[in-house]
């Protein structure tokens, strides 16, 4: 049997200050070194207990694994594309200019760019859990929507990830406490609508890069 | 006979049975103010908004909007539950709080799981395994008796089969300013502060 693939933390592409004012250091830091992290330590832990269990014929203790890879490698995927899809406020690519055919496709579907902002916002708040908010475009109809993800499970199959918004209370407590609206709102400042772009045109295995192989594992 | 119109009773946000920094150094004061004056508060406001909306939606015999704010029923007044049960299975540890069970909650610990240290070991394994939000509870089983731990997603209430005994909260908004990602402290300093006399009042 092959060794299994150690999955390891990306560097950021930024500096962990580097989106400040509106997600502290701080956050960035414990976010990306320990949270991330985590997913990554655990799902490598879990991979491997994986393959002893396929060498095993153990059906039983596979069946048992996968919630724990669901939740790690989903982990890992989410704050991969998470933190790809943000760069630090003075970068020219946080303008909706820096995206002209995500833009002119997000009008002619939620009227402007600023209310396809708000509409996300408000799915974001409307999450009743730990989860993420997402800008996917369905895959057949090429169509945008806004859609949620809980836990740290990925976004469907059939949609394909533009944009995704982390809302587990670790990526803004220490800076907004309760008021998860103004993270909200803020985080449009450092929204890399370039990146989106790219994710817009780009073929589905073109947006998960690197995580392609992990995808279709979980 | 008249007919009266009912007003339902507003929900509200209890008072603490002690101060906000009197958990400390488990739970700091600063979690403490915020967890009950924004966060409960919160789920207060929005259960009562979303009885309102049912109160109409019933009058008017509009069933798919009764059944579309059950999520909404669900979560807020889970959360009113939740966080009033957990307020008062806490207590400062210089006003009861820590320790250990006594009397015939001991007995059902340790009917259920051999000893108190084990349970507690159980209970903190079951804290650091929700992946997401949520707590976990002791809880009695309505049909046999015997107590066991349970964890539930979210705002999830007790209800039904089960009764709430002990719940400790999993939100990271539990612990997050004072343990950051180091959850398993938070676990493993909240025995301090327990007010196992509480918890053994609703075993009876």
């Amino acid at each position: 049997m092959a060794a299994q693939a150690k999955y390891t933390l990306p560097d950021l592409p930024y500096k962990h200050d580097a989106l400040e004012p509106h997600i502290s250091a701080q956050i960035m830091t414990l976010h990306h070194t320990k949270h991330h992290q985590t997913c990554v330590n655990n799902l490598n832990a879990a991979l491997s207990s994986l393959s002893t269990a396929v060498a095993k014929n153990d059906i039983v203790s596979q069946l048992h694994l996968q919630q724990n890879i669901n939740f790690n490698a989903g982990g890992h995927v989410n704050h991969t594309l998470f933190w790809e899809n943000l760069i630090p406020a003075s970068s020219p690519s946080t303008s909706p200019s820096a995206a002209p055919k995500l833009s002119a496709a997000l009008t002619s579907r939620f009227g402007s760019v600023e209310k396809l902002q708000e509409k996300f916002n408000a799915v974001l708040l409307g999450l009743k859990c730990s989860g993420w908010g997402w800008l996917v475009r369905d895959i057949e109809s090429g169509n945008l929507e806004l859609t949620t993800s809980k836990d740290q499970d990925i976004v469907p199959v059939g949609k394909k990830p533009l944009l995704g918004i982390d809302m587990w209370e670790h990526a803004y407590y220490l800076q907004y406490l309760n008021d998860k609206g103004s993270y909200a709102k803020g985080i449009w400042k450092v929204v890399n609508w370039k990146k989106v772009e790219e994710r817009f045109e780009s073929s589905p295995e073109g947006v998960f890069g690197i995580l392609s192989g992990l995808r279709s594992s979980i | 006979m008249a007919s009266t119109s009912f007003v339902r009773g507003k929900a509200t946000l209890p008072d603490l049975p002690y101060d906000y920094g009197a958990l400390e150094p488990s739970i700091s004061g600063k979690i403490m103010e915020l967890h009950h004056k924004n966060h409960h508060q919160t789920y207060v406001n929005s259960f009562n908004a979303a009885s309102e909306q049912l109160e109409a939606a019933e009058s008017k015999e509009d069933i798919a909007a009764q059944i579309a704010l059950q999520p909404l029923i669900n979560f807020h007044g889970g959360g009113h539950i939740n966080h009033t049960l957990f307020w008062e299975n806490l207590a400062p540890s210089k006003n009861g709080g820590g320790g250990e069970p006594a009397g015939s909650l001991k007995t059902a610990i340790e009917s259920s799981y051999g000893d108190f240290s084990q349970f507690k070991t159980k209970f903190n394994t079951a804290l650091a395994g929700i992946q997401g939000s949520g707590w976990a509870w002791l809880v009695k089983d309505n049909e046999t008796g015997q107590v066991q731990i349970r964890t539930y997603a979210n705002q999830d209430p007790v209800v039904g089969k089960y009764t709430p005994l002990l719940g400790v909260d999993a939100w990271e908004h539990a612990y997050y300013l004072q343990y950051q990602n180091r959850k398993a402290e938070y676990f493993s300093a909240i025995w301090d502060v327990i007010n196992w006399k509480a918890v053994e009042g609703r075993l009876k």
